[in-house]
C-alpha cells in the first residue's frame, strides 16, 4: 500500500515537473526562474497540511494515549520542516533574481520563518528526550500551543506588516491567473501532498519497528 | 492487619534505549509485611521503585498497587504511596516545620499544626523544628523525610537504600519506625546493595540479577552470612 | 478551596525561600543594571536614534531579564531533589502552575518597574501621560510571557541543555507577543491614547487568554512524570 503510494507520488510529481517546465507559459517579466514557483507554493502548502497534521496527531496522542498518534505527529514534523525550509530556500532562489533580494520581512516571509523555527524546536525536543513516552507527552503539549499559537502569529505580524504578493490561490475573489498557470500548480501540489503522505507513512513504520525492537 | 497482596509487579520489563535493565520482573508485598530488594548497583533496583513510584513505565508486564496500574492509574496510585529516596524532598531555605506544612498544603493532606508537631516529635526533630534544613545532617534530612512520610499515612512505602548514611543510632531508631508501619499494615519495599540493617526489619528477602528475581525467600533465621552466600550464588547463576 | 491553598502554598514557599537564599532577585537586578550598561555603550548618546529604538530595546531587556527569571522557575526543586516530589503530590497539578506563575509574574513585574526606572533615569525620558497606558501594556505582555515561559519551563526542567532548549522554545511562540507589546509600547511613548492601540491591546489579551488556559489544561500532562 505504502509502496503503491510512493510509486503515486513520484509520478505526479513527473507530471507536474514537466508541466511546470515545459507546459506552463514562461512568465513575461520574471523569466524563468519563476517557474520555481510550482515547487515552491505547493512545498509551502504541504508543509502548513503536515503542521496540520501534527496539532491533530498531538490532540489525538493527549487524550488516548495511542502511540501511533504521536509517531504521525514526530514524521509530519519531520517532514513539515523539510518542506517548509525548502519553501524558504526556494522562494529565495525565485526572490534573488527576481525582486533583487534573498529575503524581507514581510509578512508572509515572517510567519513562515517564524513556523521553521517553532517546528525545529519542536524536533530539537524530541532530539533532547530519551524517555519515549516523555517526549511523546511533552512534544504533543507543545504542538499544541504552536497549532494555537499560529492564528496569534498571522495577525500579530500581519498588521505589522504586508508587502508580499497578495495570496492569489486562496483569495475570495477566486484565482486570478490562467488555467495554463493553474493546472501544473494544481499538480504539483498534489504531487507534494502525495509525496508528504508517503515520507509519512515511511517514517511511521520505520518508528514502530524501532518501538517494537526496544520492547 | 489484612495478608492481601497490595503491591503486585507481573514480569515488568523496562528497556532502556536498546538496553533491557529490568527482563521480566514478578514480585508480591503483602500488607504489613516488608521485603528487602538485594541487588548490584545498576542491577535495577532504583528502576523498579520508580516504576512503582509512577515515575517511569514499564516498557512491558503490569504492576499494580492496591489494585491500581501504576502506569495506567497513576493518579490513583500517588495518595497511596510514600517514597522515602536519596533526594529528601527538602527545601534547605524552609525550617523543618514549614517543609511539613509545605508537603503537607500540596498533598491536600488533613494535617494541621498539632500533627505536624507529632510528626517531628516521631522522627526526634522536635527541637530542630524550626531550625533550617540547611544546617542538617544527612540523618536528620533523612528522618524528616520520613516524617513528611508519616503524616501520609500510605499503605505502601518504597524506600531506596533506607539506612544508607546513617549513624548507628539513627539506624537503629529507623528500624522501629519501619516495624510501626508494618504494624499499621503497610508494604514495604526496600532495595538496597548492602547486607546488614534492611534484613532486622525483612520479612522476605529478594535478589535482583540479570534483569530477574534470582531468588525470593522468606528471611526466617537467615542471617547477614547466609544472606551473602545466597546472594554470591544467585548472581553468578545469573551471570 | 483545597485547589487554592495549593497554589498559595507554591507561592508562598517560593517567596521564602527567595527572602532567605536571595538568589534570583539580586541576580536579575545586576542583571538589569549591566543591560542598562550595554545599551547605553552601544546605542550612545544621540537622543534621536535611542527615541526611534527604545520600545525594542526596552522590552529587549524585558525579555532577557524574563528568559532568566523564567527559566530558573524550577531550579530550587531541581537543586534541592523536590522535582519529584511535585510529581507524586497527590491532585490537581495545575495549582502548581498557577502558584508557580504567581511568583514568577510578581517578579518579573519588579525587576521590569526597576528596568523602566532605570531607563527613565539615565536616559532622561519622559514618560508622562503615557504611563497608564504602558502599565497596562507591560502586565498584559509580562503575563503573555509568564504563561507560556513557567509551562516550558516545566517541560525543560530535567532534560539535557535545558540552557539552550528554553529559549529556542519559548522565543518563536512569544513573536505574536513581542510584537504586539513593542508596537503598542512604541506608540504609547509617541503620545498616542490607548485606544489608538486597541487591537494590539486585543491580541495580548486573547494571546494570554490562551496561553493561561492552555497552559492550566496541559501542565498536569507536563508533571505526569
Amino acid at each position: 500500500m505504502v509502496r503503491a503510494l510512493g510509486w503515486l507520488a513520484a509520478a505526479s510529481l513527473a507530471a507536474g515537473l514537466v508541466m511546470a517546465f515545459a507546459v506552463a507559459p514562461r512568465e513575461v517579466t520574471q523569466g524563468q526562474v519563476q517557474r520555481i514557483m510550482y515547487v515552491h507554493v505547493p512545498l509551502i502548502l504541504a508543509s502548513y497540511l503536515a503542521f496540520a497534521v501534527l496539532a491533530v496527531a498531538s490532540l489525538v496522542y493527549l487524550v488516548r494515549r495511542d502511540e501511533a498518534a504521536d509517531r504521525v505527529a514526530h514524521a509530519s514534523g519531520e517532514v513539515g520542516v523539510m518542506f517548509v525550509g525548502l519553501g524558504i530556500a526556494t522562494g529565495s532562489i525565485w526572490g534573488k533574481p527576481t525582486w533583487g533580494t534573498w529575503w524581507t520581512w514581510d509578512a508572509r516571509l515572517t510567519s513562515v520563518a517564524i513556523l521553521f523555527v517553532m517546528y525545529l524546536g519542536y524536533l530539537l525536543l524530541r532530539g533532547t528526550l530519551d524517555d519515549r513516552e516523555r517526549a511523546a507527552r511533552y512534544c504533543a503539549v507543545l504542538g499544541i500551543v504552536a497549532a494555537l499559537d499560529i492564528p496569534l502569529v498571522h495577525f500579530s505580524v500581519y498588521w505589522w506588516r504586508t508587502l508580499h504578493q497578495p495570496p492569489s490561490l486562496m483569495k475570495p475573489g477566486g484565482f486570478t491567473g490562467s488555467a495554463s498557470i493553474l493546472w501544473p500548480l494544481l499538480i504539483n501540489l498534489l504531487a507534494f501532498v502525495l509525496l508528504y503522505a508517503y515520507f509519512v507513512a515511511r517514517r511511521v513504520r520505520l518508528l514502530r519497528a524501532e518501538a517494537e525492537a526496544a520492547a | 492487619m489484612t495478608l492481601e497482596s497490595i503491591i503486585r509487579v507481573t514480569d515488568v520489563r523496562k528497556v532502556f534505549g536498546l538496553l533491557p535493565v529490568l527482563d521480566g520482573i514478578s514480585l508480591e508485598v503483602r500488607g504489613g509485611e516488608a521485603v528487602a530488594l538485594l541487588g548490584a548497583n545498576g542491577a535495577g533496583k532504583t528502576t523498579l521503585l520508580k516504576i512503582l513510584a509512577t515515575l517511569l513505565r514499564p516498557t512491558r508486564g503490569t504492576a499494580t498497587i492496591a489494585g491500581h496500574d501504576v502506569a495506567r492509574e497513576p493518579e490513583a496510585v500517588r495518595p497511596l504511596i510514600g517514597v522515602v529516596a536519596h533526594g529528601a524532598w527538602v527545601y534547605d531555605d524552609l525550617t523543618a516545620r514549614e517543609n511539613l506544612r509545605f508537603w503537607a498544603t500540596l498533598g491536600s493532606l488533613e494535617a494541621g499544626a498539632d500533627d505536624v508537631a507529632a510528626a517531628l516529635a516521631g522522627v526526634g526533630l522536635e527541637r530542630a523544628a524550626d531550625a533550617r534544613v540547611r544546617t542538617f545532617s544527612a540523618g536528620m534530612k533523612r528522618r524528616l523525610s520520613l516524617a513528611r512520610v508519616m503524616l501520609a499515612r500510605p499503605r505502601v512505602l518504597l524506600l531506596d537504600e533506607p539506612f544508607a548514611g546513617l549513624d548507628q543510632r539513627a539506624k537503629k531508631w529507623l528500624e522501629g519506625r519501619l516495624e510501626a508501619f508494618k504494624a499499621a499494615g503497610a508494604a514495604l519495599l526496600m532495595v538496597t546493595h548492602s547486607f546488614s540493617r534492611e534484613l532486622g526489619v525483612a520479612d522476605r528477602l529478594a535478589v535482583l540479577a540479570g534483569g530477574r528475581i534470582a531468588l525470593d525467600t522468606p528471611r526466617g533465621s537467615l542471617g547477614p552470612d547466609d544472606v551473602l552466600r545466597l546472594y554470591a550464588a544467585h548472581t553468578e547463576d545469573a551471570l | 478551596m483545597s485547589y487554592a491553598r495549593r497554589a498559595l502554598a507554591v507561592v508562598w514557599k517560593d517567596l521564602a525561600v527567595e527572602r532567605r537564599s536571595k538568589e534570583t532577585l539580586n541576580a536579575l537586578v545586576f542583571f538589569s543594571l549591566l543591560l542598562l550598561f550595554v545599551f547605553q555603550f552601544t546605542l550612545g548618546g544621540d537622543r534621536e536614534r535611542l527615541a526611534a529604538v527604545l520600545p525594542g530595546v526596552l522590552w529587549l531587556g524585558f525579555v532577557l531579564s524574563a528568559l532568566l527569571a523564567l527559566g530558573r522557575t524550577f531550579l530550587v526543586e531541581r537543586e534541592h531533589d523536590c522535582w519529584e516530589g511535585l510529581l507524586l503530590a497527590p491532585g490537581d497539578k495545575s495549582a502548581i502552575y498557577l502558584g508557580k506563575l504567581a511568583g514568577n509574574l510578581a517578579l518579573m513585574l519588579v525587576v521590569e518597574a526597576l528596568v523602566l526606572g532605570l531607563f527613565v533615569v539615565f536616559f532622561d525620558i519622559d514618560l508622562g501621560r503615557a504611563l497608564p497606558g504602558l502599565l497596562v501594556v507591560v502586565l498584559l505582555g509580562t503575563l503573555g510571557l509568564a504563561a507560556v515561559g513557567t509551562l516550558f519551563a516545566a517541560m525543560t526542567a530535567n532534560v539535557r541543555a535545558r540552557e539552550l532548549l528554553f529559549p529556542v522554545l519559548l522565543l518563536p511562540v512569544q513573536v505574536p507577543v513581542l510584537l504586539a507589546s513593542v508596537k503598542a509600547t512604541e506608540a504609547l511613548l509617541l503620545g498616542e491614547p490607548l485606544a489608538a492601540v486597541a487591537h494590539w491591546v486585543k491580541l495580548l489579551v486573547a494571546a494570554d487568554a490562551i496561553y493561561v488556559v492552555v497552559s492550566l489544561l496541559t501542565f498536569d500532562v507536563v508533571l505526569e512524570g
